[in-house]
């Protein structure tokens, strides 16, 4: 088991097209290494000065990340990660 | 109930019970009926705030030339206000939208330009923010920063919901603009804290998230994180499911994006039955069903209906 990562079009250049790969640890920081461990480049489109760029919203199980410990939110063993650039509603 | 004019009949919608979807006497969902309105949706209330405080500001004259960038339901709303103040209305609304939105906002008289599907309201924005800089005459209200927008819910959503259920625990709308949340979570940040305000925000398609870069990216000027407590994102199959769930058991016919903030505000009441809490969710229905029924959301097959929303505003 792992925890996939959904990726959205504009980050897959660096995932050879993938939509989706897949990562290990027990926080999305750790997860986000792991995943820059075998597709370099993805880490700092996503992370600025140890905090989430601020156009890229990343959700666990469909939560948003921002509420509920940011890059040291705690993930387990199937897991989705979904990452998305941040659009306007309304 | 007799009001002076139509736009003084705007806003004190009904809050509903919902004894069905709701899991136990402790843990309820009630349902504000935002599509009771002129134009049927929650944004009866931004357009005539935002519209009144701009008037009221000095920055509209007799027949000047309103623009908004809108997916549909602001633009709808500021479209009837705009009418019955003397107005003219362009609206800049992304491709991928429903066709009835079109018909309603001609309907009640606006121009529409039509912005690339590519982008979703991002694209919408910036083609308006463009025209704005090409006629400086026009006056654009801007929903995603007028502070108006904010306001209406603050000054009468949140006092309508606090004062209709006192005991409130939860409660949960849709993330776009951000107007309602910030409204609302303002509001009860300031009167009674301990409410759990509750964001649920639409995933589209991937045609939606198409920028070119991610500097591209938009966060609505009005948005304060503060303001709200969790934050989900509802794919188009979840909304869809809880959009015919809603209708099924308690008979409300409301649009895609309610399914969405119900599968939030269900979650919230799960996790209060989990926890042997009391809860009483109050969640907004921004808006009927009828501007859907031509997507198909109402009946056939899910995998038809995730299909066909693909790429499409749905919310």
């Amino acid at each position: 088991m792992a925890i996939e990562v959904k990726v959205p079009t504009i980050l897959r250049g660096h995932t050879g097209g993938a939509k989706a790969v897949s990562g290990q640890g027990d926080t999305l920081r750790q997860v986000i290494d792991d995943v820059e461990s075998s597709h370099a480049g993805v880490r700092e489109r996503l992370v600025d000065g140890g905090e989430l760029r601020r156009f890229v919203n990343v959700y666990v199980n469909d939560e948003d990340v921002r509420f509920t410990g940011g890059l040291d939110t705690p993930v387990a063993d199937g897991d989705v990660v979904v990452i998305l650039p941040a659009v306007a509603g309304g | 109930m007799r009001f002076d004019s139509l736009l003084e009949s705007v806003g004190r919608t009904p809050l509903v019970g919902l004894p069905r979807l709701s899991p136990s006497p402790d843990v309820r969902l009630w349902a504000k009926l935002e599509d009771r309105g002129p134009t049927g949706s929650v944004k009866d209330r931004v357009a005539v705030t935002m519209v009144e405080r701009a008037e009221k500001d000095g920055l509209l004259r007799a027949g000047c030339t309103l623009l908004e960038p809108t997916s549909g339901n602001t633009g709808i709303a500021l479209a009837m206000v705009a009418r019955l103040r003397g107005y003219r209305l362009v609206c800049v609304m992304p491709e991928n939208t429903s066709p009835e939105r079109r018909q309603l906002l001609t309907i009640w008289g606006a121009e529409i330009v039509s912005s690339a599907a590519t982008g979703g309201s991002n694209e919408a924005v910036r083609v308006a923010k463009r025209l704005a800089a090409e006629h400086p005459d026009w006056v654009m209200l801007y929903q995603y920063g007028n502070a108006a927008n904010a306001d209406a819910h603050y000054e009468t959503t949140g006092p309508e919901i606090h004062a209709d259920l006192p005991e409130v625990t939860h409660v949960v709308a849709g993330l776009g603009t951000t107007g309602t949340l910030m409204g609302v979570g303002r509001y009860f940040r300031e009167r009674k804290p301990e409410v759990r305000i509750v964001a649920a925000e639409p995933r589209y398609g991937e045609l939606v998230y198409g920028l070119r870069n991610l500097d591209e990216g938009f966060v609505p000027e009005l948005y304060d994180a503060a303001y709200v407590d969790a934050r989900f994102s509802v794919g188009p199959r979840d909304a869809v499911r809880r959009v015919r769930e809603l209708l099924e058991t308690e008979g409300i016919f409301a649009g895609i994006s309610t399914g969405a903030i119900l599968h939030a505000a269900l979650a919230q009441a799960a996790q209060a039955v989990r926890e042997h809490r009391r809860a009483d969710i109050a969640f907004v229905v921004c808006d009927g069903g009828w501007k859907y029924l031509s997507t198909g959301a109402y009946h056939g097959s899910l995998d038809d209906v995730e299909a066909r929303l693909d790429g499409q505003l749905w919310a």
